[in-house]
This record gives C-alpha cells, sequence and structure tokens, in this order.
C-alpha cells in the first residue's frame, strides 16, 4: 500500500546514487577540482569531465553490468551451480562486492532500498510469472493455493509472532523493546514465501507440476495477504494497544478482501485492455510488444496507487492476457515478448540477489540478539512444516488427487523468505519501532538462511525423498488428443450422473469464454486454427521442419524431401556402392522407413508456406548470393518501423524466373542448350503443383510417376544429376551442360571456361569439395573470384548428387580413397524408382 | 447414515454393487436417484433410443450431452453391443470407471480387476474410439472422433493429417491402426488415475 512509501519516498531512489556518489571520493574530488579548474581558464575546453552529469545513470547501468557478468561467471562454471542455486552463488557473489566497496569506502554505500526493489525490480519478475502462468494447471489446483497463501499465511504470521512474544516473556531474549503488536508486525513480514526465491530455487529443481504450482502459485498469491496483515499490524503499531477495538479488527478484515479482490479485479481489467488493444495494433506491429509491458506495468502502478495488491493486480493481467495477446500479435511480436520478459525477469532477479548480498555489509543494521534470531529461524522454519502439514491433511480430504506425504515436506521446505521480506523491514518506521534493526537484520539472516542453506539443500533433498519428478516426455499428438477425448469424457460423465464438479465448471467457463470473451477480445483472423490440438499439431510440425531445414543444410540440399529415395543410410551406401562405377541404382531398398512422416510435412507446406520458399532459398543459395547480390543491396533500405524491406522472396524468385529464361535463350542460341524451353518454365509451374497431390493423400503409388522428362525438370539438379553421373566420369562434361540449363544464371561465368577446363579443375574440385562439407559451403561466402567462381560449378553439381552427401558423411574416407580411384562416380538413385 | 441405509436397502442388489464397485452407500443412493431420474418411463431401464422416433431417448435429458462433441460415444459405451438398454447395475458399474483409484487398499489377487483401476479405465477411454470394437483404433475411427471435437475449426485435410500422424505416432507394427496395447503404451506418461477420475465419485 501507499504506506510503503511514506517513509521511504523521501530518499527513495535517489538514496542510491546519493550515497553512491561516495564510492570513490578521491577520484570524485578529483574529477571536482578538474572540473573546477576548467571553469577558471579562459578558453574552450575541448574535452571535459562531467562524472555528476551522468553519475545516476551511469552508476545504474554499470550495476547492471557487473550483476550480469557476475551471472556470467556463475554460470560458467557448471558444476558449482549444479550444486549450489544459482540465487545463493549471487547472493555471496553480492557479499564479495560488499566487502570490497565496504574495504575501499568504509561504510555503506548501496543498498536496496524499498523504492527500486518494489518500484523497478519486482513487477517484470511478477510480469513474467503471470504471463507465462500455466493457466489451467494453477486454476484447477486454485483452492488448495488459495487455502496455503490466506490461511497458511496467516497461520505464519500469528503463530510467529505469538510464540516470539512469548519467549521474550519468557526471557529469552533479553530487554527488547517490543510488544505484542510489534512481534505480530514481525510475523506478517517474515510470514510471506518470497515468489523471487521460490521462483529461483524451484526452477532448477524440476519437481512435478503440481507440487511446483502450490509453492509457485501460493508465493504470487500470499502477497495480498502480507500486504494486507503488514497494513493492519503497521496501523494498530501506530494506533497504540489500547485504541484497538472489534472494530477495527472487523475492518482490517474487509480490508483483506478488498485488496485482494481489488488488486486482481485491476490486473483482469488491465487484461483485458492489453488484449483489446492488440486486436488492432496490425499497423503499429514494431511497437506492439511494448503495450504489454507499459500496460502492465500500469496495472502495477493503478493498484499501488488504490492501495490495492499491486503484485496480484499484475500476475493477473498476465494471467488473464497470454492467450490473447498471444493469438493477436504477430508471431514475431509474441517472441519479442517473451523474451524481453525473460530479459528483464532474469535481469531484475539477478540484481536482487546481489544487492541482497550487498546490503548485508553494513555496520549499522547488523543488531545481533541470539535468542531472538535463532527462535525466529526455527519458528519460521517449525510453524511451515506444521502449517502446510495441517492445510494439507484437511485438503486431502478433498483433493481428487491427495498431496503425497514427500510433496509436502518439500512444499514446507520450499518456504523461501526473500527480498519481499526484507523490503518490507526496511520500511519499519524506526520512530515506532525502536528495534527495527534488530528486525531488519533477523530478516537478512532468515533471508540467507532460507535461500542459500535450503537452496542448496533443496536439490539433495528430492533426489532423496525421491519427490516425483516434471514428465519431461516428448510432445506426442495422440496424448494432446486423449486429453481433450479425457476432458470431454468427463464432462459428459458429470452430467449423466447430475452432479455439479469440476469438470463441469471448467466447461461452463470453457463455453463462455468461447462465446464472448474470445468474440471480443481476439482478433477474427485469430480465431481460426486456435484449437489446442491443432496447435500441437502445428507445433509438431514446425519441429519437423527445422530437423528438416537442419539435415538439408548438412546434406546441401532439402532435396530429400522432395525425394524420399535420398533417405537412405549415406554411410552404409558408400561403402557398398562406392567401388562400383555403375551402382545398380534399382536395387536401393525402400524399407528404410522415413523418419518424419511425410504426411506432417506436406500438411505443413499447406499451412505455412513457410517450406517452399525456404527450400527454394536453400536450393539457390548459391545463386541469390553471387548474382544478385548487386541488386539487393542495391534495395537494401533501412526502416525503423519495418524489418522486412528486403525480404520479398517472390520478388527475388521473379528476377531469378526471368533471367533464367533470358540466360537459356541466348544458351540455346549458343548451341548449348539440352532441354527445350518449354520444361524449363513447366518445371516452375510443376514444382508448385507437385506438393499438392502428392500432399493430400498418402497414395503412395501415384506420386511422381507423371513422366520422366518433365520429372528430371522438376526434380532440380539431382535429376540431371542422375543422368550424368551414372555414366562414366568423361561424360561429365555434357552433364555440366545441364546443369548449366538447371541454373542458367551461372552460365556466362561458366560456359567459356566448362568447354576448356574441365578435365583438370574438375578434379581438383572434387578432392576441393571432399574437404568442406556442403553445409559449411552454404554458410561460407566465397570470395568474389574468378577461380572460386569456377569451383562453384562442381560444387552445384556435387551438392545435389549423392556422392557429395557421402562426402559431408565421411570426408575422411573420401580422403583417403582419393588416392585410388578416380573422383567417386555418385550412385544416385532414380528419384521416380523407388521412392516413398 | 442410517436413514440412506435404509433407502440402499429398497435398491435390488445394492450390497453387491457396493461390494463390486466400491462406491458408498450414499453414493449408490444419489446415482440411483439420477437413474430414476432419467428412466422417464419408470421400467428400470434407460432406453438408447426411442423405437418409433428413433430419437434419443432417456440420456437425451441430459441435455449437455448434445453440446458434448463425444456425447454420442460416451452414451453408447452405456450399452453393451448389441442391447439398447441398460439397468441401474450395469449404469453403476459404467460410473465405477471414474471413481479414484483407492490408494490403500489393496485386494486380493483373485479377485477381478476393479473398474477403476488404470486399466480398465484406459480400456474405457479405448472404447470412445473404437466404436466396432474390433480391438483396433482405425483411421476413420481416430478421424470420426477428431472431426467431432476439432470440428469446423479445421479443414478436412488437415483432419487427416493428425489423424495420420496421431496413428503413426502410436502405431508401433505398422498395420495402420492403434491396437490397445500401443494405446496404452502411447499414453504411458499420463496419469490416468488422475485424468479419469472425478472427485465427487470417490
Amino acid at each position: 500500500g501507499p504506506f510503503f512509501w511514506r517513509v521511504t519516498r523521501v530518499n527513495g531512489d535517489v538514496a542510491l546514487t546519493h550515497q553512491e556518489s561516495r564510492l570513490n571520493p578521491s577520484k570524485s574530488n578529483l574529477n571536482q577540482t578538474e572540473h573546477g579548474h576548467g571553469s577558471v581558464i579562459t578558453g574552450i575546453p575541448i574535452v571535459t569531465f562531467k562524472w555528476h552529469h551522468v553519475e545516476t545513470p551511469y552508476l545504474v547501468a554499470l550495476w547492471i553490468l557487473v550483476a550480469g557478468l557476475g551471472k556470467l561467471v556463475i554460470e560458467a562454471n557448471h558444476h558449482v551451480t549444479s550444486v549450489i542455486p544459482e540465487s545463493a552463488l549471487l547472493i555471496c557473489f553480492g557479499f564479495i562486492l560488499g566487502g570490497i566497496i565496504w574495504g575501499a569506502d568504509k561504510v555503506q554505500t548501496f543498498k536496496l532500498t524499498p523504492t527500486v526493489f518494489f518500484f523497478y525490480l519486482l513487477p517484470q519478475i511478477i510480469l513474467d510469472a503471470g504471463y507465462s502462468m500455466p493457466n489451467k494447471l494453477f486454476f484447477s489446483n486454485m483452492g488448495a493455493i488459495l487455502i496455503y497463501a490466506v490461511i497458511g499465511t496467516c497461520w505464519n504470521a500469528a503463530s510467529l509472532g505469538l510464540s516470539l512474544w512469548g519467549c521474550h516473556k519468557g526471557g529469552a531474549m533479553g530487554d527488547l523493546d517490543l510488544g505484542l503488536l510489534q512481534y505480530l508486525l514481525f510475523g506478517s513480514l517474515m510470514a510471506a514465501v518470497d515468489p523471487v526465491a521460490v521462483i529461483a530455487v524451484f526452477e532448477q529443481v524440476h519437481v512435478n507440476e503440481v507440487l511446483f504450482i502450490m509453492v509457485f502459485g501460493e508465493s504470487l498469491l500470499n502477497d495480498g495477504v502480507t500486504v494486507v496483515l503488514f497494513n493492519v499490524f503497521d496501523a494498530f503499531v501506530s494506533l497504540g494497544g489500547d485504541k484497538i477495538d472489534a472494530v477495527e479488527i472487523i475492518k482490517g478484515i474487509i480490508s483483506f478482501f478488498v485488496v485482494a479482490f481489488g488488486g486482481s479485479l485491476v490486473g483482469f481489467v488491465f487484461g483485458l485492455l492489453i488484449s483489446l488493444l492488440t486486436r488492432c495494433t496490425k499497423n503499429i506491429q514494431i511497437i506492439e510488444p511494448g503495450f504489454v509491458f507499459v500496460l502492465g506495468y500500469l496495472a502495477y502502478l493503478t493498484a499501488e496507487m488504490l492501495s490495492l495488491s499491486a503484485i496480484l493486480s499484475i500476475v493477473f493481467c498476465g494471467m488473464c492476457c497470454q492467450k490473447y495477446i498471444n493469438s493477436n500479435m504477430d508471431e514475431r511480436s509474441v517472441t519479442t515478448v517473451r523474451y524481453v520478459m525473460k530479459v528483464l525477469a532474469n535481469g531484475s532477479e539477478t540484481i536482487i540477489f546481489v544487492f541482497l548480498g550487498i546490503s548485508a555489509i553494513d555496520k549499522e543494521i547488523w543488531v545481533w540478539n541470539t535468542g531472538f534470531i535463532l527462535l525466529t529461524l526455527l519458528f519460521v522454519l517449525v510453524y511451515r512444516f506444521i502449517g502446510v502439514f495441517f492445510l494439507t491433511w484437511i485438503l486431502n480430504k478433498f483433493r481428487l488427487v491427495p498431496v503425497e506425504l514427500i510433496d509436502q515436506v518439500i512444499m514446507s521446505y520450499g518456504g523461501l523468505r526473500g527480498a519481499v521480506a526484507y523490503g518490507l523491514a526496511v520500511m519499519l518506521d524506526e520512530n515506532k519501532i525502536k528495534e527495527k534493526n534488530l528486525m531488519v537484520s533477523t530478516t537478512l539472516i532468515v533471508v540467507y538462511f532460507t535461500v542459500i542453506l535450503q537452496g542448496i539443500t533443496m536439490k539433495p533433498l528430492v533426489n532423496w525423498l525421491k519427490v516425483k519428478r516434471a514428465a519431461v516426455g516428448e510432445l506426442t499428438l495422440i496424448e494432446k488428443v486423449q486429453d481433450k477425448v479425457f476432458d470431454h469424457m468427463l464432462v459428459a460423465i458429470e452430467d449423466i450422473s447430475g452432479q455439479i464438479g469440476h469438470n463441469y465448471m471448467r466447461d461452463k467457463w470453457n463455453n463462455f469464454e468461447e462465446k464472448w470473451m474470445t468474440c471480443i477480445l481476439m482478433k477474427p483472423s485469430a480465431r481460426k486454427n486456435r484449437d489446442y490440438v491443432f496447435k500441437v499439431f502445428h507445433k509438431l510440425n514446425l519441429k519437423d521442419a527445422m530437423r528438416y531445414v537442419t539435415e538439408g543444410e548438412r546434406r546441401g540440399s532439402l532435396e530429400f524431401v522432395r525425394n524420399e529415395t535420398a533417405f537412405i543410410d549415406f554411410k552404409k551406401k558408400f561403402d557398398d556402392d562406392f567401388s562400383e562405377v555403375m551402382p545398380d541404382i534399382m536395387i536401393w531398398p525402400d524399407t528404410a522407413r522415413d523418419p518424419v512422416p511425410s504426411v506432417s510435412l506436406e500438411m505443413h507446406e499447406q499451412t505455412m508456406n513457410g517450406m517452399r520458399p525456404l527450400e527454394d532459398v536453400n536450393s539457390h543459395h548459391l545463386l541469390q548470393q553471387h548474382l544478385y547480390k548487386g541488386r539487393k543491396q542495391h534495395r537494401h533500405r533501412y526502416s525503423r518501423s519495418h524489418f522486412d524491406v528486403n525480404k520479398d522472396e517472390n520478388e527475388v524468385q521473379e528476377i531469378f524466373q526471368r533471367t533464367m529464361r533470358t540466360r537459356l535463350e541466348s544458351f540455346k542460341s549458343g548451341k548449348m542448350g539440352v532441354a527445350p524451353l518449354k520444361h524449363i518454365t513447366k518445371h516452375l509451374k510443376k514444382d508448385q503443383q507437385q506438393k499438392m497431390p502428392n500432399g493430400k493423400s498418402l497414395d503412395k503409388s501415384k506420386t511422381y510417376h507423371s513422366g520422366d522428362e518433365d520429372f528430371e525438370f522438376s526434380e532440380g539438379d539431382s535429376a540431371s544429376g542422375f543422368e550424368a553421373s551414372a555414366s562414366s566420369f568423361p561424360m561429365r562434361v555434357t552433364y555440366r551442360a545441364g546443369a548449366g540449363i538447371e541454373n542458367p544464371a551461372f552460365m556466362p561465368d561458366l560456359d567459356p571456361m566448362a568447354q576448356v577446363q574441365i578435365p583438370p579443375w574438375l578434379a581438383e574440385a572434387e578432392v576441393d569439395s571432399s574437404m568442406v562439407a556442403p553445409s559449411q559451403r552454404a554458410q561460407l561466402r566465397l570470395p568474389w573470384t574468378p577461380s572460386n567462381l569456377r569451383r562453384l560449378a562442381p560444387l552445384r553439381i556435387s551438392a545435389h548428387s549423392t556422392d557429395s552427401f557421402m562426402l559431408a558423411d565421411a570426408p575422411a574416407a573420401q580422403q583417403r580413397d582419393n588416392d585410388q580411384l578416380p573422383p567417386p562416380p555418385p550412385p544416385p538413385a532414380p528419384p521416380h524408382g523407388d521412392h516413398m | 447414515m442410517g436413514s440412506s441405509n435404509s433407502s440402499v436397502n429398497n435398491i435390488p442388489n445394492a450390497q453387491e454393487l457396493m461390494q463390486e464397485t466400491g462406491f458408498s452407500a450414499a453414493h449408490i443412493l444419489r446415482l440411483h436417484e439420477r437413474f430414476e431420474f432419467l428412466d422417464k418411463h419408470k421400467c428400470g431401464q434407460l432406453r438408447l433410443v426411442d423405437r418409433p422416433t428413433n430419437q434419443p431417448q432417456d440420456f437425451g435429458a441430459v441435455q449437455e450431452l448434445a453440446l458434448n462433441p463425444i456425447g454420442d460415444s460416451i452414451i453408447s459405451a452405456f450399452f453393451s453391443p448389441g442391447q439398447e438398454t441398460v439397468d441401474f447395475a450395469s449404469f453403476v458399474r459404467i460410473l465405477a470407471h471414474f471413481r479414484p483409484t483407492d490408494r490403500n487398499q489393496s485386494r486380493d489377487g483373485a479377485q477381478q480387476e476393479p473398474a477403476n483401476s488404470s486399466i480398465r479405465k484406459l480400456k474405457f477411454a479405448f472404447q470412445m474410439y473404437d466404436q466396432d470394437r474390433d480391438g483396433k483404433i482405425s483411421r476413420a475411427e481416430l478421424l470420426q472422433v477428431l472431426r467431432a471435437m476439432l470440428g469446423i475449426q479445421v479443414t478436412e485435410e488437415q483432419l487427416q493429417s493428425i489423424a495420420e500422424r496421431a496413428i503413426q505416432e502410436a502405431d508401433l507394427d505398422r498395420d495402420d491402426a492403434i491396437s490397445f496395447d500401443e494405446f496404452r503404451k502411447s499414453l504411458e506418461k499420463v496419469d490416468i488415475d488422475h485424468k479419469m477420475s472425478i472427485r465427487f465419485l470417490r
């Protein structure tokens, strides 16, 4: 609530910089004298050193850099991070940094101020948590999460406060100026499980999803409770014990509901706003990711302004809008949002932990009271266990899947306290609570204890107790389909048995959401094809396509996608067929089961339209690179608002086709033509048609038999390569000419030389290609020299015949054999033979 | 409890049903009420279709089922092959599939696998697809379920491809159909107890 800032606003975020200026007194003094000196002299200073001018942003940037570098160093040591969680290491890194600063400065210059923490570091972490929340999982465990978050947190606060007070009365902690209310206030700030610490630790320990969502959800939602409890007890402390009556207590309870539900409502409204806004940001795609962040932050600030729970607000904002913005926004914007969200969240998490460490190095706050500190530690741990076990015992009476004992242990043990507690402790009013420093130092110790010690022991404990881990199975379509069937089935059974259950409610909500929210919040175009099963299917296909492309780059071409006879074990083939000059291509086994179902690929072509361009780009990679470079650069423009200035693939294709035609004409007149023109134009059309008959059905017999002649052209390089390479070595001369037609763009450069120079450098090139894998070649830009150009052609040939596949697979073997044999006659398969 | 027990005694074979399915008396009673509500003709049996009109009978009273994409499959799962009626005992036995699995209670091995064991649950789920009950999910059967669930959102070609892919994922013996074993294997990682249980039947 606003009371947070009452105290600290004065020295809020300036406090950081104010103190920072003392970082290096000697240096800044020096600067000042220099500066002063400069103002005395009469001439124009060429260079002035203006540290104070940039001090604040400079230091902020430096700290971010330092924290980032710290993380870099920590993450580089895998054997350390596998034992000690990153958050603990970052705190230790903070200790060291703080020690260095202390050594240089003899005074605490930097610490985590509540303003910086709550306004600039926390929101993005929580927004990220909400945005990437698994909603279905969350809501199906909502009841348990709420019980833990509300009742559990109240229990923690009350039990800790009362027990400490009792021990105080019993004389366990000597002479402290603390009353019951102060103890309860302290209990309330210590009660909440910290989302930042929990995420940091549990992210590295992959426990099962139900356990994770319980701890994680609780840590997010208990903020509402913490804020209210802190609020109420802070007010009570100000009021003084005797003025508290039943009315005040009832007001406190009411304010809990107002704060919690009000905060959630604000978040919900902002979530709807974001969703609505992203419906109409089509024309400003470049800044649409920004809206998500700005509105999310506004949700946080608005709730804070209304003294509602800011954390709940931003959590629900993220949860509510995730579905709609992901479908409304352009795919690239969604990726941007995801990444920026992660960058911000991860960055501030790092800074928070580093500063938690740095804050410890301060002589002022350390007040030692053995009884108070140790008892707090003990009670925090013990009451957490008691609370979780008791609440779970009750919950298990109602839960379909009971929370197991081991899970309860982990849940209790995962009750990490963190920066939120520290931030609240720092905000205590020293005038009202004399022992503020003791509370701050105790909070720090509890934070260190839970984050470092419990964090380190969490993983061994999880292993030792054999906690059920998250299933890391591969995504399969059948599972998702079955999930959907399960859902419908359960709803139907609930309907038949005539009782209202969880599934019934979910179904009703889904229907409502489908009918109203989706209509209003989602773009009409995004409403299509958003079925879950279909999305999974699409995702799987994308993965397949990526595999294809990777494989294609390795082999030098995506030819094998269309020509499925390419699915052979090339290494094996190499051994079998290498010595044969004319391998019997017809006996190639068609036993090889295609690793990726062909249908999914075709599906992919239909839905994405992305495959074709990719494939073309790949197979004409060299062409574009070397021939159209000039033009491309000519068209290159800088635009602040568009990425895709130069990505019009059709244009490039169009140029390619046009030039191809004209060059073919000239080629024919030069009497080099092998095939008539019509085939080439046909080829381009056919190429596109071909996937249609092939794509729709799995009718394997009917594809590719449309005529050999056409086929050879439509199949591009490999097809023409087969003819030539099936014959013996000298025949390659004519083959090369064929290749020239295939890619006439090469011809002006190649033709003259091709006539004269073939035997010597072809061999050379073959050797050459044996050393360089096609994929590397595709990535490297060859220097634009005639000799390299010459080399392009044979590379081009071999890139599509199977021998280069072999080369890619077994370059060493190839080289070894080169000594005895002429350049290997490629043993390609006729694509129409036994393919598929 | 006493009063409910006395009314349970009015239900024929109540004790045997409780023994067999593990339902408590309260469950049986509640289900019986529901059964009587659905049984419009008060003949102790639910009918699949109304003979003369061929309209869905009895289960048609559950309006939500008409909206449920696989509602028809669910209904037909209540009826043994060839039969057009279901009595209360069978009704309860079918619903027993959805009772959460008992954690602690161990049954003697001689007894038949209880309806709420994961294997029986899976078998029930398998039936949702296997309409002709030949022990295999053919492509057409899968396609039918997919069509019902995805409906208008995707084109027929896309449905075909999804079915194709789903079958390929599960189909181990390459017979272009999913047998029960293959079905079980493909769902190995799914917590069936969790996914096919209803809380209030516990």
